[in-house]
């Protein structure tokens, strides 16, 4: 009682602060890493711990975590279509698995079950081939007809009369959700711990190039001489490349999400139908999460639209009725940057100090443990580590696209 | 609703429209492959006013429409002769 007196009323209170308080800037880091979102920080994370370079500077224009990361909808899945992708986002999941005790924060991550819907006969088609190449690549993932979908799934409409029956669906018992926030965060305060600087409110405004090489980059803090370079902007991709006169195959859209006020807990499996463009989900917290196709044009605001809302809800309600008298709770969108083959960009560029993570039109926050370790890894040892070489920015230009239909928002 | 403002047609809600990407400069047939796959593929996106191709679906109707992209303010729009 008397210690507790004495402490309520002493000046010295004990630091609780997540993260060091902000140290001024260096003049020079060995690596800059250009923004700190989850993806950049699990680099810088991953910079120290596996290769034990610690001269790393994580440089934010907003606050860590804020930006895409705080606007994705949180699944993680690893059933995709293309072997390249199915094997990427297998890693990724591994890395999830333990990245609580890794972390040593709750990620929240939670085992639900993962299905994705097929109204008509081309779309049974396609998760057909979706769960031949998983199951090739070690990954569970089952088409299931309609009477088993009744037993994994039984509060949707599985009636004949709907207008868009349910004819089966791809079954990835190991689809997950976790806490986006949590896992910027954890990142964020492990590489910290190990000697990495985080400077918030620090905007690049342009980069100093001599012979295709990066001598130093130009922020709203003053100038920073640096190694090499990784730009983790999502969102912003296009104007940062260009900045270094590199030009990226990329659309910036806009993708809109929602929560509905809380319910009781009903709802256990993620549910995605690609042809209705929704997707849904209960989070702990009881509200459903609910997001659908990308806006029809491009765009760099995170405005709603009630139209986009409108159409997303008709195709809601075919799959639950029920739903007719919930209230939205809270609306938003993510910048999502789509590349023409719907994979991500990751790896060199033409500039010799500049390593590129981007592209991350509807799959950036499932790929977070993975893609930082890998860009780590690409960036320490300077050559693409082999699981993201097949993502490389050149790919284009000698036509080896990746083709991963699997992702969400490509209707099939 | 948000309205276009279609040379041809008049003002029609947005949504009868569809957006043809950037406006670009279509390469020599005997260009290398780099400059067909840099038409194919790259893309200026630009945060700021772009000029784009936009079609009316009913109509098949073809346009350019100087859009803000940071607003989404549709500035300008004409018919595909008045293209400089």
């Amino acid at each position: 009682m008397l210690q507790l007196l004495k402490y309520g009323l002493g000046l010295a209170r004990a630091d609780r602060r997540h993260l060091p308080s902000e140290t001024p800037l260096k003049k020079s880091y060995d690596v800059v890493i250009v923004g700190g979102g989850g993806h950049g920080l699990a680099a810088a994370y991953h910079l120290a711990k596996d290769h034990g370079i610690r001269d790393v500077a994580v440089i934010e224009k907003g606050y860590l975590g804020g930006g895409n990361t705080a606007r994705n909808t949180a699944i993680v899945r690893a059933n995709y279509l293309t072997p390249e992708g199915v094997k990427f986002y297998d890693a990724s999941m591994k890395l999830f698995e333990g990245l609580s005790s890794e972390l040593g924060i709750n990620v929240m991550y939670s085992k639900r079950g993962h299905l994705t819907l097929a109204h008509t006969d081309a779309s049974v088609r396609t998760m057909r081939w979706r769960a031949e190449v998983n199951k090739h690549m070690g990954v569970s993932s089952e088409v299931i007809g309609a009477e088993e979908i009744a037993r994994v799934a039984p509060q949707m409409d599985l009636s004949r009369s709907a207008r868009w029956p349910v004819l089966g669906a791809l079954y990835h018992p190991i689809g997950s959700t976790a806490r986006h926030d949590a896992v910027a965060w954890g990142y964020a305060r492990e590489a910290s711990a190990r000697g990495v600087e985080l400077h918030q409110q620090t905007e690049v405004t342009g980069f100093d190039m001599a012979d295709g090489h990066i001598k130093a980059i130009e922020t709203s803090r003053g100038r920073i001489e640096c190694g090499r370079v990784l730009m983790a902007v999502a969102g912003a991709s296009s104007l940062v490349a260009k900045m270094a006169e590199v030009s990226l195959p990329i659309r910036t859209v806009p993708l809109q999400a929602c929560v509905s006020q809380p319910l009781k807990p009903f709802l256990d499996p993620i549910i995605v139908s690609g042809s209705l463009h929704t997707y849904i989900w209960q989070s702990q917290r009881g509200e459903l999460v609910m997001g659908g196709a990308s806006d029809p044009y491009s765009l760099y605001s995170t405005r709603s639209t009630l139209e986009w809302k409108e159409g997303l809800m008709a195709h809601m309600l075919e799959l639950f009725p029920y739903l007719s008298d919930v209230r939205l709770m809270r609306q938003w969108a993510g910048m999502t940057d789509m590349t023409p083959d719907f994979a991500p960009i990751m790896g060199k560029t033409p500039v010799d100090n500049l390593y590129i993570d981007a592209g991350w039109g509807t799959w950036g926050f499932k790929a977070t443990p993975a893609c930082g370790k890998f860009m780590a890894d690409t960036l320490a040892y300077d050559r693409p580590h082999s699981t993201i070489a097949p993502f490389r920015l050149d790919r284009f230009e000698t036509f080896n696209q990746l083709g991963e239909a699997g992702a969400a928002s490509v209707g099939h | 609703m948000k309205l276009m403002p279609c040379p041809l047609n008049g003002s029609r809600n947005i949504q009868e429209f569809v957006c043809g990407g950037e406006v670009q400069k279509l390469p020599a047939d005997n260009a290398p492959n780099r400059e067909w796959a840099d038409y194919t593929f790259q893309r200026e996106n630009a945060a700021g006013v772009v000029r784009e191709w936009w079609m009316h679906v009913p109509s098949s109707y073809w346009f350019i429409a100087e859009r803000d992209t940071r607003t989404d303010e549709i500035l300008k729009t004409y018919g595909v002769e008045d293209l400089t």
